[in-house]
């Protein structure tokens, strides 16, 4: 027997869903053409006008919207509802310095509650709960997010955000956690130190755990489900077009992350040509929003690689199912779930005087926790014969990258000439993770 | 009065302190003297040489980061005491010496150390006026 927060809209024909989001997706281009300059001149420039969207297949016609085109519009441009209405601001890093920011009216608020609380009963989650959220709350939308729907869901909600993990052990079995939110790779982390602390995580009240903000895979499924003793369920959402709960995994299947088409239009794209993939292949995947009032989003593209597939469900639902993300289509890195740009640490980097963009990420994952080293090349206005000027310039950078991007790093000096130079496009980054 | 130091960007892996004496040894270069400083990660090779330009040139042809220092080299009687005395006259002046080593040859009685000061002018003129002796660049490299 399936469980369902919002029965209706979860299991609506497929003829009744398109019929819905045709109107919302007609709204939604109304409005934008109306409160956002970007959007007029974008669509003028084609040559349309929102009353050329008569069919869900007209979304085609419509230009791409990227990060690039966020970045521009900091912060504001890009919002359709004026300041009076936006009840809240979210933000995610940015490529240079400066973050990318969302607004969201109360209406955003109540549907990604509402989307959040049916992620939770679609993972096996019900009220009665105890929810013991490792997001980061702030203004990453992981904390607020999963919270609200926590709220809405009518579970018991501990927002201990992230960090100090001995507490975290203690409170969970204290509390009597039955679910766990947080990145995959903070739950493995969790179960070891919990194993340190003499504490088996197994035998605690720890029924699922709903990981996502990070790239993870089957095998660290298993793992997960192995040492901590629950049903692990993936969990997919990006600031830009809500924050988590655009698409969740069912617990009946565990076999694809369902995407609320009632609110989302996905598309799966070749990021080279931008035209559209059969059913089934891998392609990136580029999502509308068809609800939003704060800033709505025109064929947004995520740069996540996965693939679609509309073939029935086992749990009686009837939105789409999109693949475990496989890769990205540009070159951001997931480090302990913040998103990272070589780019960003490159605009670090040169703006400390005398420090060669010439750099190496090194990505790894050790005892469960990512970690980044930075290798920045030593050259003749930064060297020193002194150590401790060296060290106080890695210290520098370590900070910077800390300050600027939230992630921790150590940062390693090497001789000049010795990252490699390739024709063309430098290489940037090794991950070396397994996942 | 100050002597020409070049110092070597190393990171801690095997044989690159064979690879820095080679070059030099195949240039007809000769070291006077020497100190390794190192951490986890990397080292700095402090070298006193015969060529200060010629060394310079051959290590950056090879790709190593170097730099020239200006340090000075005092006489330190070579007795119980002798470095002492040097240390508490510049302390009394405030000078701060970020790092010495020892010169290899002696000079007459005397042994030579080289000192690396945050304020090396003044350190000169503290250890003028105590009377101790500051050997030249050409006077150490011909030792």
């Amino acid at each position: 027997m399936t469980s369902y927060f919002n029965e209706e809209f979860e299991t609506l024909p497929r003829a009744a869903l398109e019929a819905l989001q045709l109107k919302r997706l007609q709204n939604t281009v109304a409005r934008v053409y109306a409160n956002v300059p970007f959007y007029r001149q974008c669509f003028d420039a084609v040559g349309i006008r929102p009353e050329d969207i008569k069919t869900l297949a007209d979304l085609k016609r419509l230009p791409f919207t990227t990060k690039q085109n966020m970045r521009d519009s900091y912060p504001y441009s890009l919002f359709a509802a004026p300041m009076e209405e936006i009840v809240r601001i979210h933000a995610s890093s940015g490529t240079t310095g400066k973050p990318t920011v969302v607004g969201y009216t109360q209406k955003d608020i109540d549907n990604w509650s509402e989307l959040m609380a049916r992620s939770f009963v679609t993972a096996g989650v019900h009220k009665g709960d105890i929810i013991h959220n490792a997001y980061g709350y702030g203004l990453f939308t992981g904390g607020l997010g999963a919270h609200y729907g926590a709220e809405k869901l009518g579970a018991s909600v501990i927002p201990i955000s992230g960090g100090n993990t001995k507490r975290q052990i203690m409170i969970m079995q204290d509390f009597g956690s039955t679910v766990l939110t947080c990145t995959p790779s903070y739950s493995l982390y969790l179960a070891e130190e919990a194993s340190t602390e003499g504490v088996d995580i197994k035998s605690s009240r720890l029924r699922v755990g709903i990981f996502g903000a990070e790239p993870w895979s089957e095998a660290m499924r298993s793992e997960i489900e192995a040492n901590l003793g629950l049903d692990a369920i993936d969990i997919y959402g990006l600031s830009e077009i809500m924050g988590p709960g655009v698409a969740i995994e069912c617990i009946n299947e565990k076999h694809g992350l369902h995407i609320w088409e009632d609110h989302f239009i996905p598309e799966i794209i070749n990021p080279e040509t931008g035209e559209p993939v059969a059913e089934g292949d891998k392609g990136e995947l580029v999502i509308t929003t068809i609800t939003k009032q704060g800033i709505p989003l025109i064929r947004y593209r995520t740069r996540d690689i996965t693939s679609i597939s509309y073939a029935p469900c086992s749990c009686g639902r009837t939105h789409a199912r999109i693949a475990r993300m496989s890769g990205r289509s540009d070159d951001m890195l997931i480090i302990r779930g913040v998103n990272v740009f070589p780019s960003q640490i490159e605009s670090i980097l040169v703006r400390i005087e005398g420090v060669e963009p010439h750099y190496l990420l090194i990505v790894d994952r050790k005892d469960n926790l990512d970690t980044l080293l930075v290798e920045v090349e030593v050259d003749e206005r930064i060297f020193s014969d002194e150590i401790k000027i060296l060290q106080s310039l890695s210290h520098r950078i370590e900070k910077e990258i800390k300050d600027m991007l939230g992630v921790t790093c150590t940062v390693k000096l090497v001789e000049p000439k010795t990252i490699q130079r390739s024709e063309g496009k430098a290489v940037r980054v090794k991950d070396n993770r397994k996942l | 009065m100050k002597v020409e130091q070049i110092s070597i960007f190393i990171e801690n892996k095997s044989g690159r302190l064979a690879e820095i004496t080679r070059i030099l040894g195949e240039t007809g270069i000769n070291i006077r003297a020497l100190s390794l400083a190192d951490t986890s990660d990397f080292g700095i090779l402090r070298l006193i040489v015969n060529d200060v330009e010629k060394a310079k040139a051959v290590l950056k042809e090879k790709g190593f980061t170097v730099s020239k220092t200006e340090v000075v080299a005092v006489e330190v009687p070579d007795q119980p005491g002798g470095l002492s005395t040097i240390l508490q006259a510049l302390d009394k002046d405030g000078i701060n010496v970020e790092y010495m080593y020892a010169f290899v040859e002696r000079c007459g009685g005397n042994a030579v150390i080289i000192f690396r000061f945050d304020e090396t002018d003044k350190a000169i003129a503290a250890l003028s006026s105590n009377n101790f002796t500051i050997l030249a660049g050409e006077r150490l490299y011909s030792l």
